[in-house]
């Protein structure tokens, strides 16, 4: 195989690697060795250090009490999971639908939820506030400011592109499947779970993947719907700016701390991940 | 992640009905025959209604509330508000006007952004995806390298390079100026017109390990006996490239080209935490300038004017960009 490669190109590979690593990497050590610095050396008016003028795990104790960041970071675990459980059986009724029945109004189904992902957040965002203050008057569910609120958000907007990859993904499990548990006497939902659903593990890990990163990463709605106790770490990472300036090396911490868990995550399971994209979009 | 992709594979492929067919009907359970038709129905409704809860009905909202004037007063019984019929359009597509020609701007500065930032991301993870598509020592740990920006929760990522643009004591300019002498003085480069090739490099930053994953993907699917061929046929690496890789990975450039521009169009998250609430307007993109006037100054009519107007672009560009793109593809992508 690398026979067929050229010296030229094997000098440019290495360039390439070399340019794109360091601009990949500057951020990530910044914020590693930002998160071991005293607080000195991360004044506004200090120039920026490759080293601390000393090692420090301080910061790692100081940024839960800066901020409720335990607080935040409940918060994003409950919303996250929640929003990613929930938005994967939805997911898997639909797709299934899709995938394996011809129904009138099908076309007119996907073709709706998936145009639904190019609308603009922002359009929806006050109407779906305004709804959300609508309930609580007239029944008096409080939606907004709260986890559930989000909850419900967050998996709706994760739902189109979920039933699309697990769509695509049941689409590659031979029907025979199913049909030769059918005759064995199963029901569509013993079909469904007991013998569709084990083949299909790799779409389902793909698609609750791409919830839980969405959901943790959000910004723009968690900025209107949550408050105080409710926000996520998406909004309340911000409180370390304060008007006497801010704790980057707490931030840096802060962020270093919430991120490991989602890149460890997606880095052991980003293999199906891709399987899901592609079994759409590649085929 | 928000994108748009294409439903040729949620519908049933004909190959399917056409072996369904050859073979006689399974035996199947008498099931009452209205059951068996409600079953899709049945299994869709949980999709449906949070469907139309969440994103059709706020949607259907939107649009109304573009054409009344719905200003903090009314915000508390919004829907007595009084009706504007298309004044809220007029007076955001006056572009002679302060706020047409403030959005006029907006959308300029939004479609510079969403180009320069679909063409870096496209192009680096394109150019990296070649690089690591042979094996060679050092191409697993390079590959994990290269997918943890994306991984990375975007206020994380965002919020690093926020610090690291700060004009004291930012690692930018710590590089450019201290150590490597590129520049004599340090800029500013949250405010001004540095602030939009800031925003952009953040956005990039963030976004072209998504291009390089979906390519990496894309050329797994090229078979290797192709490349073998044209091997023995005295193609070489280079040649290669563009004789075989980049047309066979035509279909996913498609879809990841519309990807990048809806998340780039639409994109809100980066000038919202790089730059909290005073966005410079040299990065004044679409979605940060509705939010402004909807939750600052409160208009919310003319906010959803303009968001619609936006989603009038996205569909247009869409409409045209689909046809084209697929013209000579067999792949039917929306």
């Amino acid at each position: 195989m690398s026979s067929y490669e050229s010296r030229s190109f094997r000098i440019f590979r290495w360039v390439v690697i070399a340019v794109v690593g360091v601009f990949t990497l500057i951020p990530l050590y910044t914020m590693l060795v930002s998160s071991l610095k005293p607080l000195g050396d991360v004044g506004s008016a200090q120039s920026f250090k490759w080293w601390p003028s000393h090692l420090t795990i301080k910061p790692y104790f100081d940024m839960w009490h800066t901020i409720p960041l335990a607080t935040y970071f409940m918060n994003s675990i409950i919303v996250c999971t929640a929003a990613t459980v929930f938005s994967v059986i939805i997911a898997i009724f639909a797709a299934y639908a899709v995938s394996r029945y011809e129904f009138a109004g099908k076309r007119f189904f996907t073709t709706t939820v998936l145009a639904t992902q190019m609308f603009p957040g922002i359009l929806f965002l006050l109407p779906l506030f305004l709804i959300f203050v609508s309930i609580h008057n007239s029944i008096g569910l409080q939606l907004y400011e709260t986890r559930t609120g989000l909850i419900i958000t967050y998996l709706t907007f994760v739902l189109p592109f979920s039933i699309w990859m697990l769509a695509g993904y049941l689409q590659g499990i031979p029907r025979e499947l199913d049909e030769a548990a059918r005759v064995d006497g199963a029901s569509a939902m013993g079909a469904l779970f007991r013998v569709v659903l084990p083949a299909a593990r790799p779409g389902v890990i793909a698609v609750a993947v791409y919830a839980f990163m969405t959901s943790w990463g959000e910004i723009l709605f968690a900025s209107v719907m949550t408050s105080g106790n409710s926000e996520t770490l998406a909004i309340g990472l911000q409180g370390y700016s304060t008007q006497l300036g801010v704790y980057w090396n707490q931030v840096m911490a802060a962020s270093l701390v919430v991120s490991v868990p989602i890149v460890l995550g997606f880095l052991v399971l980003q293999r199906y991940l891709v399987a899901g994209l592609t079994s759409g979009a590649v085929k | 992640m928000r994108v748009t992709v294409g439903t040729a594979t949620a519908t049933t492929p004909d190959t399917d009905d056409v072996a369904a067919n050859r073979r006689p009907p399974p035996k199947r359970r008498q099931i009452p025959w209205s059951w068996r038709k409600a079953t899709p129905y049945l299994l869709l409704i949980p999709a449906v209604v949070l469907e139309l809860l969440i994103h059709i009905v706020p949607m259907a909202i939107g649009v109304w509330i573009s054409f009344i004037r719905l200003t903090q007063e009314y915000i508390q019984h919004w829907s007595s508000a009084p009706t504007a019929g298309f004044d809220n359009y007029r007076i955001a597509l006056k572009f002679s006007g302060p706020v047409g020609k403030s959005l006029l701007h907006s959308f300029e500065v939004t479609c510079s952004y969403t180009v320069l930032v679909v063409a870096f991301s496209w192009g680096i993870g394109l150019v990296a995806a070649w690089v690591l598509q042979r094996p060679f020592l050092g191409r697993g740990p390079v590959r994990t390298l290269f997918l943890i920006p994306y991984a990375l929760p975007i206020f994380a990522g965002v919020i690093i390079w926020n610090f690291m643009l700060q004009r004291d004591s930012g690692v930018v300019n710590q590089l450019l100026v201290n150590d490597l002498h590129l520049l004599n003085h340090k800029p500013f480069w949250l405010i001004g017109n540095n602030a939009f090739f800031s925003t952009a490099v953040v956005a990039i930053w963030r976004q072209w390990p998504f291009a390089f994953l979906m390519i990496m993907a894309g050329m797994q699917s090229i078979p290797n006996d192709v490349y073998e061929a044209s091997a023995i046929d005295g193609a070489g690496s280079w040649s290669q490239f563009f004789r075989i890789t980049l047309p066979m990975l035509r279909p996913v450039n498609t879809v990841l080209l519309l990807m990048l521009f809806l998340w780039t169009f639409n994109d809100f998250n980066t000038p919202f935490v790089l730059y909290s609430m005073s966005v410079p307007p040299s990065t004044d993109l679409m979605s940060i300038h509705i939010y402004t006037n909807s939750f600052q100054v409160w208009n919310f009519g003319y906010g959803s004017a303009m968001s619609v107007l936006m989603l009038l672009f996205l569909l247009l560009v869409t409409a045209i960009y689909l046809p084209i793109a697929n013209r000579r593809s067999r792949h039917v992508v929306l």
